[in-house]
């Protein structure tokens, strides 16, 4: 769903272009072309990464992480997982919403899926490679510990 | 060539490091298949668009216009169009790190560039609307108001901490992009 929002952009965007200046849309597609090859080491070892992530901690494994383990250790290792994993939200939601049905708390869900969302440790290294060490590690450190905050505020609004 | 081939060596390594992985650990085998060939298939039909868009984005928003919109002296209005730009997209996070580096050569200012980071990472419109259904409104829209507060606090507490040194450097790095 979210790819045919991207086409449909892009197309449009493309036919405008050319509409406009030819030459220029040629230039454009070079550029994306050079952005693309310019990142395309980062992209496959990003891949290899998910892919490892993923064949260990799959949907099963997270439902029972994420279902039977209740309280503060709970919430930080749905985040822990959370952070490593990268699931796309379609596959994610329903997987988190069959959960909550079967019990599992509000609070560790909500970490589960913020962290998912906001941590990449597999993307990490995309990430330093456009913004350096610095930024890259800052960025999903801030961003982890904001997941648990969120999650229980989530948790608590979830709860009244 | 001798360049190219130091460029992917960690391509490489982590290509062999998979098929040890494939051939010693036969439990994840299956799995490992199935997931490396998901994501493929993710990236690619993900990627084309956002290249094309970033290049098109790169050829036809003149500098100018840019800072004027999302530079240093944009303000609160800056901020509220990187949020926008960021939660409108579509798209796995690393699809918004290319993005953002021609934000920044265009001369978007650091804090914004981080805005629109974290809004493309949490507060996607298309996505926020398939939590409320399968989550419920609850769930979902109170996910939405912390995170828009931490998106803004995780910015300005990057933007603070660090070295100007270091942001001069990520926009000198974003200008090589052609």
């Amino acid at each position: 769903m979210d790819a045919y929002l991207l086409y449909g952009l892009a197309v449009v965007g493309l036919v405008l272009s050319l509409v406009k200046d030819k030459t220029k849309t040629t230039t454009a597609l070079k550029k994306a072309w050079k952005a693309f090859e310019g990142i395309l080491p980062q992209f496959l070892t990003v891949l290899v990464l998910v892919a490892v992530a993923l064949a260990i901690l799959d949907t099963a494994t997270i439902s029972r992480f994420l279902g039977t383990k209740a309280g503060i250790w709970g919430i930080l290792g749905a985040s822990i997982i959370g952070a490593i994993t990268l699931i796309p939200g379609f596959v994610a939601f329903p997987a988190a919403a069959a959960l909550l049905a079967q019990g599992a708390g509000a609070t560790q869900i909500a970490a589960f899926v913020s962290s998912l969302m906001m941590v990449g440790v597999v993307t990490l290294p995309m990430e330093i490679k456009y913004f350096g060490q610095r930024v890259a590690i800052l960025r999903n450190v801030l961003a982890f510990m904001f997941s648990i905050v969120a999650a229980l505020f989530v948790g608590w609004m979830v709860s009244l | 060539m001798k360049k190219d081939l130091k460029r992917y060596s960690g391509v490489i390594v982590a290509i062999i490091a998979f098929i040890a992985f494939i051939v010693f650990l036969p439990v994840w085998r299956t799995k490992a298949i199935v997931s490396i060939v998901f994501q493929t298939k993710t990236m690619l039909l993900v990627i084309p668009p956002i290249f094309i868009l970033l290049g098109l984005l790169d050829v036809w928003v003149p500098r100018e216009k840019m800072i004027r919109y999302m530079g240093a002296g944009s303000g609160v209005k800056g901020g509220v169009l990187a949020f926008l730009l960021g939660s409108f997209a579509a798209g796995p996070l690393y699809g918004a790190f290319p993005f953002a580096a021609v934000l920044m050569k265009k001369g978007a200012s650091f804090t914004n560039i981080l805005i629109f980071i974290g809004a493309w990472s949490t507060t996607k419109i298309p996505m926020l609307l398939f939590e409320i259904s399968a989550l419920g409104p609850r769930f979902a829209l109170s996910r939405l108001a912390i995170d828009i507060v931490g998106i803004i606090v995780i910015a300005f507490a990057i933007k603070a901490v660090l070295p100007k040194k270091e942001v001069a450097r990520l926009y000198a790095q974003a200008e090589t992009i052609d």
